[in-house]
C-alpha cells in the first residue's frame, strides 16, 4: 500500500513517520505516537473528545487526515504538563474546581480552554461557552468547567 | 464529632491521571499479539436467519476466526434472555449474528461486510399496547404473552374504589416518555485474554458491573465463576448503561480469545453503542387521581407500561422502584398501581440514572399540577398540603419520620420557593405574558422523594478491603466501581476519617473480581451509602488493631488511644504519643499484626408483601424540590431554560464540591430528557445513532443553575451521608413542562418538549 512520509512537530518534538495517507490524525497520534490522551467519542466531529491544537487552531482530530497535518505543529494534552508532576494552571484548576468526573472529555476540554486562554487571557462567561461549545461533557453539567477556566485565567493573570 | 477529612471539598483521588491524559480507558489498553473483533448485526428488526455465509470473509487475509451462535461453548442465553449471538431469529436491529476476529480493526471492518446473511422477514412487534393485547404475536414463542417475566409490580393501599367515591374531583391523564441514551462520551470497550497463568479468562474494559459480567461469562464459557476474572478499566461515564452491551461484548470476545488463544479487543463505534446498548425504558403512564375540593388527595391509581425491547434484565427491578414511587412524595390513603414491562422488537430498555424515577416523577409531578389547575390552587400550595410529613404513611404503608429518618419535604419546598421568589415571579410572568403575544415566560415546580439504595429491590450489601503497607501508605479496594461519579474520593475520605489519617496516604485499585467478593452492583446511588459503610467497617477493624498495639507501646488503656491527623496519642496526655508511621512499623515488624482488613456491610433485606407491595421499601430517603424558569418563543417553539433553583437533602455531603458536581450533571441530563433527547425509530429501524442526530445538551444549553444542599440529620448512612448520584436528573422534565403550561397554557404530556411540541402545543405522535 502507498505510504506517506509525514513530518510534523508534536508537543515540541519533531517526528517523521511513514503512514497510510487515509489514516486519521487521531489514529496517528494514538497509535503511532502513543498519545492516548487524545480520545475518540463519536468519530464524526460532534463530541470534541479528540480535540487537539494544530497550528494554533482547535481541530477535531477524527476529521483530519494524516496528510493534512504535514509540516504542522500539534499540541495534545500530553504537551500541557511540561515536566512530570508540573501541571499547567488549567490542569490544576480543573482539579481544584471539580471540573473532572469520568475524565473522558477532559483532554479535549483542556485543549479548547488552552486555545481560548492563548488568545484571550481574560474571557467572560459567554466567551468561555463559545470556546468549548464543541466539546460535550455528559458528567459535569459544565458549570464547574466554567469555574475551572475562570480560575485558571485568574491564576495565570496573577502570575504574569 | 468534628470531622477532619469528610465534609470537605478535597480534589479527586483519581484526578491527576485524568487531567494529564494518562488515565487508561478501555480503548487505551492493548495486549501484545491482540486481535480486533467486530460484530455482524441484524439487518432487520425481526427475521428468521436462513443462512450465514462466512466463506468470503474467512478467505480475507488477516481474518483469524469467525464465530456464530453454534460456537458458544456454554449457554447462549444470558441473564434477561440476551443471546451471545442470535441463533434462529433476530429480534431487533442490535442483535449480533457473527463476530470476526482479525489482525487489525480495518480488516475486521472489511470482513463483516463480506459476511452474507439470508433472512426471512417477519412482521416485527413494535407497538407496546398492541404487544400487551395481542397474545398471538409473541416476541418469545415459549411465552404466553409479551409481558416481561417478573416485571409486574403493584401497590395496594387502602380501598381504591372507596377512595374515588369520596373524591370531589377526579382526573384521568396519560403521560409518555421516550427511549433515551445514557450518552456517556466513551463508547464501550472490552478486551478478553486467555488467563496467562491458569485455566480461564481475564476480561478488561469499561464494565460497570464486573461481577454480573463474570457470572454470565462463566455460564457462556462453561467455566467456573472463579475461572473468570474481570477488572474494569477507567470508565468514561456509564450512568447505568455499560452493562448489557459489555456483557455481550465480553461473551463474544471471550469465545474468540479461547479459540484463538490470543487477546481479543472489541471497541464499539458510537453507532454500534447507540444501537446495542440499553436505553431508558419508555413509559406509558395511565393515571387517575381523586381529591377533595380543598386539595387533599384521596386516591391515586396508575397503570404503567414500560417498553423493554426483546430482552430485558432490568424491567423487573425498575418497575418495582416505579411502583413504589408512583404516588410521588405525597400522603395518599388509597393507592392502586400496576407496572408491566413489555417485550417488543425494538431497542431495549435498561438502567439509566434514575432507574424509573425520571419517568415516574415526570408523570406524577405533571399530574399534581393538573390537579392544582383543576382546583384553582397554586402548584406550591397543593404540594405543601399533600407532601409527606412526619407520621404520614408512604404508598407502601411505611410510616415516615421514624427512627431519626427525617422527612423534610415541607421545609425544602418552602425554602426553594422562597429562594426562587416563586410567588412574585408567577405574578410578574402573568403580567409579562399579558403584554407579549409571541414571547412567553413561565415558572414551574416539581418535588420528589427517592428511596436510597436498593431497598426492597435486593440486599444492599457491599465490601471493601483496606491494606496498610510498611511505609504507612494505604490501599483501598471496593467491590463497587468508579465510573466518574467520585465514589473513590468519597471512599478515600471516609477511610481516612475512620482511620484518623490524611487523605494523601490513600490510593485505590480497580475492582478485580478475583480479589474482592461480590457485594452487589454499583447501582441505585449506593456507592457511598452502602460502599461507604463497608469502608468504615474495614477501617474500624484496622483502627482497633492499631489501638491495641499503641496501648501496649504507650502503656495505657486501649480505650484512651486517639488516632487523629496521622498522630497516635493518649487522650488528655497528648505528649504520650507515637507517630503513625512508627506504629505501623511496630505492628508489622515487631508484632506480626495483619494490617489488611475487609469490611462488609449488610443491612438485611427490606420486607415487602408481593401481593400488596406493602412494607418498608427503603431504610431512608433523599428529597428534592426544583423551580424552573423558562422563556418560550411561541412562533418557533424554542424553549429557553433560564434558571433552575434546586434544593436537595442528600444527608451530609462527604465532598460538597463533588456532590454538587453530581447534581449539576444530573440536572443537565434531566434538561436533555425534558427538552431534546429522543431515539427515533421507524418500523423498528433506528433513525438516530450518533451525536449528529441524537442531541444532548452542550454548554450553550446550560441555564443559570443554583443548587442548595440541605442536611437534615439522618443516622442511617456513613457519617450521615445518603445517596446523591441519581437525584439530580428527575426534577427537571416535570418542572419544565409545568413551567411551559404556566407560560403558554398548553399542557404537554409527552416529552421531550421539542420544537414541534412546543410550537404546536400538542402531542404529535400520540
Ligand atoms: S471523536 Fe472526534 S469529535 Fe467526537
Ligand atoms: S467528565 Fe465525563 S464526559 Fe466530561
Amino acid at each position: 500500500m502507498e505510504t506517506l512520509s509525514l513530518e510534523f512537530k508534536v508537543n515540541g518534538q519533531e517526528h517523521k513517520l511513514s503512514v497510510t495517507p487515509n489514516k486519521r490524525l487521531l489514529d496517528v497520534l494514538r497509535e503511532d505516537l502513543n498519545l492516548i490522551g487524545v480520545k475518540e467519542g463519536c468519530s464524526v466531529g460532534e463530541c470534541g473528545a479528540c480535540t487537539v491544537i494544530m497550528d494554533g487552531k482547535i481541530i477535531n482530530s477524527c476529521m483530519v487526515l494524516a496528510g493534512q497535518a504535514q509540516n504542522s505543529e500539534i499540541l495534545t494534552v500530553e504537551g500541557l504538563e511540561k515536566e512530570e508532576g508540573k501541571l499547567h494552571p488549567l490542569q490544576q484548576a480543573f482539579l481544584d474546581a471539580g471540573a473532572v468526573q469520568c475524565g473522558f472529555c477532559t483532554p479535549g476540554m483542556l485543549m479548547s480552554s488552552y486555545n481560548l486562554l492563548q488568545s484571550n487571557p481574560d474571557p467572560d462567561e459567554e466567551e468561555i461557552k463559545d470556546a468549548i461549545a464543541g466539546n460535550f461533557c455528559r458528567c459535569t453539567g459544565y458549570k464547574q468547567i466554567i469555574d475551572a477556566i475562570k480560575l485558571a485565567a485568574e491564576r495565570m493573570n496573577r502570575q504574569s | 464529632m468534628k470531622a477532619d477529612v469528610i465534609n470537605k471539598s478535597s480534589n479527586r483521588v483519581d484526578g491527576y491521571e485524568k487531567v494529564t491524559g494518562k488515565a487508561k480507558f478501555g480503548a487505551d489498553i492493548n495486549f501484545g499479539n491482540q486481535l480486533y473483533a467486530k460484530t455482524v448485526y441484524s439487518e432487520y428488526p425481526r427475521a428468521k436467519i436462513k443462512k450465514i455465509k462466512l466463506n468470503k470473509a474467512k478467505k480475507l487475509d488477516g481474518v483469524v476466526e469467525i464465530i456464530t451462535a453454534e460456537d458458544v461453548p456454554g449457554t447462549n442465553e444470558m441473564f434477561g434472555r440476551f443471546p451471545v449471538l442470535a441463533a434462529e431469529e433476530v429480534k431487533y436491529v442490535g442483535d449480533g449474528i457473527a463476530v470476526v476476529a482479525a489482525e487489525s480493526q480495518e480488516i475486521a471492518k472489511k470482513a463483516v461486510k463480506l459476511i452474507v446473511v439470508e433472512y426471512e422477514e417477519i412482521e416485527p412487534i413494535l407497538d407496546m399496547k398492541k404487544a400487551v393485547k395481542d397474545t398471538k404475536e409473541l416476541v418469545h414463542s415459549d411465552k404466553e404473552d409479551n409481558i416481561i417475566e417478573h416485571s409486574h409490580h403493584l401497590m395496594r393501599k387502602g380501598d381504591i374504589e372507596k377512595g374515588f367515591k369520596g373524591a370531589d374531583v377526579i382526573l384521568e391523564r396519560t403521560y409518555y416518555t421516550p427511549f433515551v441514551d445514557q450518552a456517556y462520551i466513551e463508547p464501550e470497550v472490552v478486551i478478553s485474554i486467555p488467563d496467562p497463568y491458569r485455566k480461564g479468562i481475564e476480561i478488561h474494559g469499561s464494565i460497570q458491573n464486573p461481577y454480573s459480567v463474570q457470572e454470565n461469562i462463566a455460564k457462556v464459557m462453561d467455566h467456573k465463576i472463579s475461572e473468570v476474572k474481570v477488572i474494569h478499566s477507567t470508565i468514561g461515564g456509564s450512568f447505568g448503561g455499560k452493562d448489557e452491551s459489555v456483557m455481550m461484548m465480553a461473551a463474544r470476545t471471550s469465545i474468540l480469545a479461547e479459540r484463538t488463544k490470543r487477546p481479543v479487543k472489541m471497541v464499539l463505534t458510537r453507532e454500534e453503542s447507540m444501537t446495542e446498548s440499553c436505553k431508558r425504558h419508555p413509559y406509558e403512564m395511565n393515571y387517575k387521581i381523586g381529591a377533595k375540593k380543598d386539595g387533599t388527595i384521596v386516591a391515586i391509581q396508575d397503570e404503567v407500561y414500560t417498553q423493554g425491547g426483546p430482552y430485558n434484565n432490568k424491567a423487573m427491578f425498575a418497575n418495582w422502584r416505579g411502583s413504589v414511587h408512583a404516588t410521588g412524595p405525597y400522603q395518599v390513603d388509597n393507592v392502586k398501581t400496576d407496572y408491566y414491562g413489555v417485550y417488543t422488537n425494538t431497542i431495549y430498555g435498561g438502567a439509566y440514572r434514575g432507574f424509573s424515577a425520571p419517568q415516574t416523577v415526570f408523570g406524577i409531578e405533571s399530574l399534581i399540577d393538573e390537579l392544582a389547575e383543576e382546583l384553582n390552587m397554586s402548584p406550591k400550595e397543593i404540594r405543601l398540603k399533600n407532601c409527606l410529613k412526619p407520621g404520614d404513611t408512604f404508598a407502601t404503608g411505611q410510616k415516615m419520620g421514624k427512627d431519626n429518618i427525617p422527612i423534610p419535604l415541607k421545609e425544602i419546598i418552602k425554602e426553594v420557593c422562597e429562594k426562587a421568589d416563586y410567588e412574585k415571579k408567577v405574578k410578574k410572568f402573568k403580567e409579562y405574558n399579558k403584554k407579549h403575544s409571541e414571547i412567553k415566560k413561565g415558572i414551574g415546580i416539581s418535588c420528589t422523594l427517592r428511596g436510597a439504595g436498593l431497598g426492597g429491590e435486593g440486599i444492599d450489601t457491599a465490601g471493601a478491603t483496606i491494606t496498610i503497607d510498611k511505609d504507612g501508605s494505604i490501599t483501598l479496594i471496593s467491590d463497587l466501581t468508579e465510573m466518574g461519579q467520585g465514589m473513590r474520593t468519597a471512599h478515600a475520605q471516609i477511610a481516612a476519617e475512620t482511620l484518623g489519617v490524611s487523605l494523601e496516604r490513600l490510593s485505590f485499585i480497580n475492582t478485580d473480581t478475583s480479589i474482592i467478593m461480590d457485594g452487589g452492583p454499583t447501582v441505585a446511588s449506593r456507592g457511598t451509602l452502602a460502599g461507604g459503610q463497608a469502608v468504615i467497617a474495614a477501617g474500624k477493624k484496622l483502627k482497633d488493631r492499631l489501638k491495641k498495639v499503641a496501648a501496649e507501646k504507650l502503656n495505657c488503656d486501649k480505650e484512651v488511644i486517639i488516632i487523629k491527623n496521622d498522630q497516635v496519642y493518649e487522650y488528655d496526655n497528648v505528649n504520650n504519643m507515637i507517630d503513625f508511621d512508627e506504629l505501623i512499623g511496630v505492628c508489622i515488624a515487631e508484632k506480626g499484626i495483619s494490617l489488611s482488613a475487609q469490611g462488609w456491610y449488610n443491612p438485611g433485606p427490606e420486607e415487602l408483601s408481593e401481593e400488596t407491595g406493602q412494607g418498608n421499601a427503603y431504610p431512608t430517603y433523599v428529597y428534592g424540590c426544583a423551580v424552573t424558569e423558562i422563556i418560550v418563543d411561541t412562533k418557533t417553539g424554542e424553549v429557553g431554560v433560564e434558571k433552575i433553583i434546586a434544593g436537595y437533602d442528600i444527608g451530609t455531603p462527604i465532598n460538597p464540591q463533588q456532590v454538587k458536581g453530581q447534581l449539576y450533571g444530573g440536572i443537565l441530563q434531566g434538561l436533555g430528557y425534558g427538552l431534546m433527547e429522543e431515539f427515533e425509530q421507524k418500523e423498528g429501524y433506528l433513525k438516530t445513532d450518533n451525536f449528529d442526530d441524537y442531541l444532548i445538551p452542550s454548554i450553550k444549553d446550560i441555564p443559570d443553575i443554583n443548587v442548595i444542599l440541605f442536611d437534615f440529620e439522618d443516622d442511617f448512612g456513613p457519617y450521615g451521608a445518603k445517596s446523591v448520584g441519581e437525584l439530580g436528573i428527575e426534577l427537571v422534565a416535570p418542572s419544565l413542562v409545568n413551567a411551559f403550561k404556566n407560560a403558554t397554557n398548553n399542557r404537554i404530556r409527552e416529552i421531550p418538549l421539542n420544537l414541534e411540541r412546543a410550537s404546536l402545543g400538542k402531542n404529535l405522535s400520540k
